[in-house]
């Protein structure tokens, strides 16, 4: 399953930055587990949100946040608070993340980090979406994975590879993430969030921790505890 | 302690002059030497020196630069984030400090699959961005952990722009962040629309720093449509093509593509700081480009 951990308060304010009223979205699936989402996790992040002078127009938890068609189906429902939102909050692996944005024309970013997806999958096969880096960038990028969708994952935007057509220096009929990107900003007027300098990604977060990976395979072979 | 005569040039507000040589994919490099050395010496102010351009496995820029300077040159050591992780890419600017390199041009790097090594693993620790804000970090005495150096270096940081990338916009926002990462000059990828590249230069003029008109001397309209056609921001306006095409000898022998690249270089000179020119093992013609553009 998908193994995920919460983002320091500090980048969670940084990346919000100017919005004041934060929409969030939780997911029940194994970011609940990971409690990174879930009812109980996004209610008492409301809670700290508020204490930041922050507003929270609405909260909405999806099952499984990585099904794009429920995803979609659900938050169709929630938009008159998502209209009245600056920015929404995801609570789930990088993989809901971009689920949210590619359905919502708002600003999302990540509440955390997707550590590792050993073991059971999400619903929307996630391999090609979520690397599991442990540095999710997806609140600077308007919710689309430049680690996954550019070939050299640059976190700091385009290279001089993009073909005329758009398409990645290194393979036609590959979209350039970069300009997907920039696109995409440039339609929720963020193109901000561009202009940031993005510290390179840190690889040592690709080997995670053994207590961290108790949930996986590896781990259950290796008769590793559960443990808190 | 030598210092970067091209930052010197900057600094002056003078006009530079840039070339460029590969190294070879082999040992013998004494070719592409003594080609820099009877045609760049002594015009060009600076020599970049390609990093395995192209993705292409070649001789060291590293060691390519340190033999032009025993030649009486100031190089340009490019640097690709592609084939180095952020240990060596470290380790490689303090060595290029000890050999007396002065000058870095901070790339990213073609994606291997281009090249002929695609099996080979792209690194990308660091992207061009990153690499300029790694050079002003031991620049600072740091490297990028945090840790203390025993001597710091010091260069002229240089970086690279697109300006006919369409859209140009991420482009310019690239620059800028480049700018803010410690990039004190670019060079920009071949321009050949001076009306093009005008509007460039007007729109990153407030960034307030040198800019080199890259140039790349075109050798057919066979090239040039080639260029159109898989280069990405590269275009060559259909006049040029047609001046090409018209005396197929002369476009041959070069006199074509020279006269072109010289009245480009003429027109440019009001507009930026200087040139960048990609011979591309056509040398021999940088005589001739500074006597038709009058460059010193």
């Amino acid at each position: 399953m998908l193994v995920s951990e919460m983002k320091p308060d500090e980048e969670i304010l940084d990346m919000l930055d100017m919005a004041h009223s934060i929409y969030l979205v939780g997911c029940n699936g194994c970011a609940e587990v990971c409690k990174t989402g879930g009812a109980k996790a996004v209610a008492a992040y409301r809670k700290f949100l508020e204490t930041q002078d922050k507003q929270v127009p609405g909260i909405c938890n999806v099952d499984f946040l990585c099904n794009k068609v429920l995803t979609g189906t659900r938050l169709v429902r929630e938009i008159e608070p998502i209209d009245r939102s600056e920015a929404i909050l995801v609570f789930s692996c990088g993989v809901g993340v971009q689920v949210a944005g590619a359905v919502v024309d708002k600003p999302v970013f990540p509440a955390a980090n997707t550590i590792s997806m050993g073991g059971h999958f999400g619903l929307w096969p996630g391999a090609e979406k979520c690397a599991q880096c442990g540095n999710c960038v997806l609140g600077y990028t308007g919710g689309i994975c430049p680690v996954t969708g550019c070939a050299k994952s640059l976190v700091n935007g385009q290279c001089g590879g993009t073909t005329r057509d758009g398409d990645c220096e290194v393979e036609k009929g590959r979209p350039c993430a970069w300009l997907q990107i920039y696109e995409r900003l440039k339609t929720i007027d963020r193109l901000d969030l561009y202009r940031r300098i993005l510290a390179p990604q840190d690889k040592s977060k690709l080997m995670p921790e053994v207590k961290q990976r108790k949930t996986l395979y590896w781990a259950i072979d290796q008769d590793v505890k559960p443990k808190e | 302690m030598n210092v970067s005569q091209l930052q010197h040039k900057f600094e002056n507000r003078s006009f530079a002059v840039t070339g460029e040589t590969g190294p070879p994919k082999g040992t013998n490099v004494n070719r592409c030497l003594h080609r820099a050395e009877k045609y760049l010496k002594g015009r060009c102010n600076a020599v970049n020196v390609t990093d395995n351009q192209s993705a292409i496995m070649q001789t060291g820029s590293l060691a390519t630069c340190r033999l032009l300077m025993d030649l009486g040159m100031e190089p340009v050591f490019q640097m690709v984030c592609r084939d180095r992780n952020a240990i060596a890419l470290q380790s490689d600017i303090l060595s290029a400090y000890a050999l007396g390199i002065r000058n870095i041009l901070a790339l990213t790097g073609d994606h291997q699959a281009l090249g002929d090594h695609p099996q080979a693993s792209g690194v990308f620790d660091l992207d061009s961005v990153s690499l300029l804000k790694a050079l002003c970090s031991l620049e600072s005495g740091r490297d990028i952990s945090g840790n203390a150096l025993d001597g710091a270096p010091k260069f002229c940081r240089g970086a690279v722009v697109t300006p006919g990338a369409e859209p140009v916009e991420p482009q310019i926002i690239k620059m800028e962040k480049k700018v803010e990462a410690g990039a004190q000059f670019f060079q920009t990828q071949a321009v050949y629309d001076i009306k093009q590249f005008e509007t460039f230069m007007k729109r990153v003029e407030k960034f307030n720093v040198p800019v080199l008109a890259g140039q790349v001397i075109l050798k057919s309209a066979g090239m040039a449509r080639f260029l159109n056609a898989n280069v990405s921001g590269i275009n060559v306006p259909e006049h040029l093509i047609s001046k090409l095409q018209k005396d197929k000898e002369a476009a041959k022998s070069g006199q074509t593509g020279a006269r072109i690249c010289a009245d480009f270089v003429k027109e440019a000179k009001a507009m930026c700081q200087g040139v960048h020119l990609m011979t591309l093992g056509w040398d021999h013609l940088v005589p001739d480009i500074f006597e038709m553009a009058d460059l010193g």
